[in-house]
């Protein structure tokens, strides 16, 4: 096979073995986001200045962190609508319980609570009640956002002395706060899903929830705590989201389950559950972070940004999707 | 002899570094059943696959009546008259059985809205056509297996197919509806369809083929009448070696009861008393639907039970799920091996040790590298490859991935091992070697029950039959004394059966 004819050929030696699957898995995503990286750094001006980095991982952190708990979910097969609402719900509990003087550390932790609450209900009705997951969450999440209306009258409480707003707008050796949660979230998600138990259960349910009852695992307990923890991320997720905005707001966090689903999916972790990796989601949601303010520097206007962001999303979805398809990569009938 | 109706010829094909098929050349003449034989790897799917349109071979040619015909898909096989049964089906359980009938056919009333009373009598006369008397109206998926295999052969008779190939039609049938299955194929030989039979089991093919060709590593091996073949023979060409006798092994002897059942009930079946020792293979033998798997399924903790209690050495250890039998030293190998025993797109590694992290960990955290040694041993004693340790269980032969199934619960090292259908779709040398295994662990004290719808091994690897019918164990019988003649009676219950 003569390369000057390369239109035609298939990129590269077929009869190497070249695994296109292997290959995407491997560094697939992380290219997209160099290529991403360097064409802003080309045209968008000001997008590699330190500051503005900064401000981008400032940016990505809400994201980034609702979408790791998203991780857990979508690979047991789940979905989860409602961690936008729960941002929402707790913001408000948290802005509340700060203003009437309770310390911070357990303003914080209170928000978080009714994050992880609102998961155990969401995992609870759709593992024991076996009611689809879709369905559930999208119950709980036109429930919560309503709860976040009624809590607050429809109104945003402000409280310009809130006692953590250093989560939201502090710097820690020159890095934004909200950067080291969503650090500490990421390793403590890589640490249960690649090196525990649990991990692997949250795997097996996924890759086959048949089979891990049949195998030994509490299928039922697994799909529960999934939820739980995407509630726990989306409880942090408030926190951030209120302390930046000083405020609690009924509207916070509306749409944001669809970009966190989106960076999951970015990241190469198949709705159908069982397959994935969590850094992967880091990746997606770094990717929608870049695009997002390499956009803005570029001058575009937003109606365009949407149009931009879907179609990447469909393209990324849409190589991994000829993952299972090698034949398209390889001509039919290639003899000699 | 007539002209062939189906030739391939020098076809080969290759997949990455694998050369699946390596120029074999098969054919096929009307009104012949040509048993294609081989062991899983041989190339017999990959050849089928070509044949349905699949997958393009890399050379070769397909000659139908002599012309060459090139197939480009499902499509184009059923135009040309290819029909194929395949071991896995093809078929929408949700849907009835008129409804998967007509698939892609149904047939439309004048204003265009599904005619379907039309498509019921199509679907009653399609069955007729097959002597069998299948409702049409019922869902697809409320059938056994078998019956769902009388549909897709229904459909592939009344496509008037000319070339009909069966991959392993009979892994998954009841002895009487393998009787059925057989008549049929005497039937459509008669009408002048050319059968390429797929299959395992040396009876059957010595009682249906005509001729035997043999594929060994994707090579064809070579082709000879059936009369004027023996199994040895057929076994050497597809081994390229001897094999001792299949199911030997050696006197064992029981130790104390260790698995027993008291008046166990629920899942539509029981009450159910049974007692396996240590050291002991027991068989449950009976037809399909008699209630072994269910029994199986109770005794594991899988489905709920009604009444009755399960001890394991005289203690209560009456399981309310798997977890609590996996606790108690049980453990399962289920009879559907994809959909419920492996995570396909999980590593090798991963699925032999899902059920014993415990062990391999402090605290929750695995340690990894006692977890690969341990696998890594497991999969030494089975025979498995060790660079297949990290490959998706899916890209495993049949024989490996119940090899890797058995080994998660070696690993794990239980006192009762339960064992439905563990050689189903295997090819003889990964079944030999899990007889072997069989025997190894009986001998090391497990006490094992198997499931086995193969009756000549399940005579031949157990101590003891137990025979069901209707969801009752009715017969017990000594593994020596037994005759397949003696355990169909008890399964059939019919003292006028005949086999």
């Amino acid at each position: 096979m003569q390369n000057d004819n390369s239109a035609l050929a298939a990129p590269h030696s077929k009869r190497a073995g070249f695994d296109f699957a292997h290959w995407w898995d491997k560094v697939g995503i992380l290219l997209v986001l160099v290529v991403l990286v360097v064409l802003m750094a080309m045209f968008a001006p000001n997008f590699n200045r330190v500051d503005n980095l900064l401000n981008i991982a400032r940016a990505i952190s809400i994201n980034a962190v609702l979408a790791a708990g998203m991780t857990f979910v979508i690979l047991t097969g789940g979905i989860d609508l409602s961690v936008g609402s729960t941002v929402a719900v707790s913001g408000v509990v948290a802005v509340v319980v700060a203003m009437a003087g309770v310390p911070a550390p357990f303003a914080i932790l209170a928000g978080v609570l009714v994050g992880a609450a609102c998961g155990l209900v969401n995992g609870a009705l759709s593992a024991y009640l076996g009611l689809a997951p879709f369905i559930v969450t999208l119950g709980t999440m036109t429930f919560l956002r309503g709860l976040a209306y009624t809590m607050t009258a429809g109104q945003p409480i402000v409280s310009s002395d809130l006692s953590f707003r250093v989560i939201g707008n502090g710097y820690l050796l020159g890095i934004p706060v909200p950067v080291y949660f969503m650090v500490v979230v990421y390793l403590v998600g890589w640490f249960l899903l690649e090196r525990t138990i649990y991990g692997r259960h949250v795997y097996a349910v996924g890759g086959n929830a048949q089979a891990a009852r049949l195998a030994g695992v509490k299928v039922k307990r697994i799909t529960t705590s999934v939820y739980i923890i995407a509630g726990i991320c989306a409880g942090l997720a408030g926190m951030i989201f209120a302390a930046r905005v000083i405020s609690a707001q009924p509207t916070a966090g509306t749409g944001y389950e669809l970009d966190a689903i989106a960076a999951v999916v970015l990241g190469g972790t198949s709705l159908a559950g069982g397959r994935g990796r969590l850094f992967g989601t880091l990746i997606g949601s770094v990717i929608l972070g870049v695009l997002g303010t390499g956009l803005i520097l570029l001058n575009v206007p937003f109606f365009t940004q949407l149009l931009i962001k879907g179609i990447v999303i469909i393209f990324a979805v849409a190589i991994d999707g000829l993952k299972s398809r090698p034949n398209l990569f390889r001509r039919r009938g290639d003899t000699a | 002899m007539s002209a062939p109706v189906l030739q391939l010829e020098d076809v080969s094909k290759r997949y990455g570094a694998t050369l699946a098929l390596d120029h074999v050349h098969f054919d096929l003449h009307a009104g012949e059943v040509h048993a294609l034989m081989g062991e899983n790897g041989a190339g017999k799917s990959t050849l089928m696959k070509i044949l349905a349109g699949n997958i393009d071979a890399d050379t070769g040619r397909i000659l139908m009546d002599g012309a060459e015909v090139t197939v480009n898909g499902p499509a184009d096989a059923a135009r040309l008259g290819i029909a194929i049964i395949h071991q896995e089906l093809n078929t929408v359980p949700a849907m009835t059985v008129a409804e998967n009938l007509a698939l892609g056919k149904e047939p439309r009333t004048r204003f265009g809205a599904l005619d379907r009373a039309r498509m019921v009598a199509d679907a009653k006369e399609k069955l007729a056509r097959i002597n069998s008397t299948i409702d049409p109206n019922q869902p697809l998926g409320t059938l056994s297996v078998g019956m769902q295999q009388m549909v897709e052969i229904a459909r592939a008779v009344s496509e008037n197919a000319k070339v009909l190939v069966l991959d392993e039609p009979t892994a998954a049938l009841s002895r009487s509806e393998a009787q059925q299955l057989y008549r049929l194929i005497a039937d459509m030989r008669q009408r002048g369809v050319g059968m390429i039979y797929i299959s395992h089991r040396m009876e059957e093919v010595w009682l249906l083929a005509d001729r035997i060709t043999v594929f060994r590593d994707g090579r064809y091996v070579g082709t000879g009448q059936t009369a004027d073949l023996t199994e040895a023979d057929v076994v050497r060409m597809m081994v390229g070696r001897e094999i001792g006798a299949l199911y030997s092994h050696g006197p064992r002897s029981a130790g104390a009861p260790v698995l027993q059942t008291h008046g166990l009930a629920g899942n539509g079946i029981g009450p159910v008393d049974l007692t396996v020792h240590a050291g002991e293979v027991v068989c449950l033998a009976g037809l399909i639907g008699s209630g072994r798997t269910e029994l199986a399924r109770l005794i594991f903790g899988a489905d709920p039970r009604h009444s009755g209690r399960v001890t394991i050495r005289g203690k209560d250890t009456t399981p309310r799920d798997p977890v609590d039998a996996i606790h108690d030293g049980i453990g399962m190998v289920p009879e559907d091996r994809k959909g419920q025993g492996l995570f396909l797109d999980h590593a090798v590694s991963r699925n032999i040790a899902i059920s014993s992290l415990a062990k391999l960990s402090t605290a929750g955290v695995i340690h990894q590298d006692a977890e690969k040694v341990a696998v890594l041993e497991q999969m030494a004693h089975l025979k498995l490859r060790a660079s297949a340790i990290d490959l998706p269980a899916r890209a495993l032969s049949g024989g490996n991935q119940q090899k890797t199934a058995l080994a998660r619960w070696l690993l794990r090292d239980c006192d009762v091992l339960i064992l439905d259908e563990p050689t189903r779709g295997v090819d003889i040398g990964a079944k030999r070697e899990i007889y072997e295994l069989i025997d190894a662990l009986a001998r090391a004290g497990t006490a094992i029950l198997v499931i086995s719808s193969d009756l000549p091994e399940a005579i031949g690897i157990s101590d003891r039959l137990l025979v069901m019918r209707e969801g009752r164990i009715v017969a017990e019988l000594q593994s020596g004394d037994a005759s397949e003649e003696n355990v169909m009676l008890h399964a059939t219950g019919s003292k006028l059966h005949t086999v």
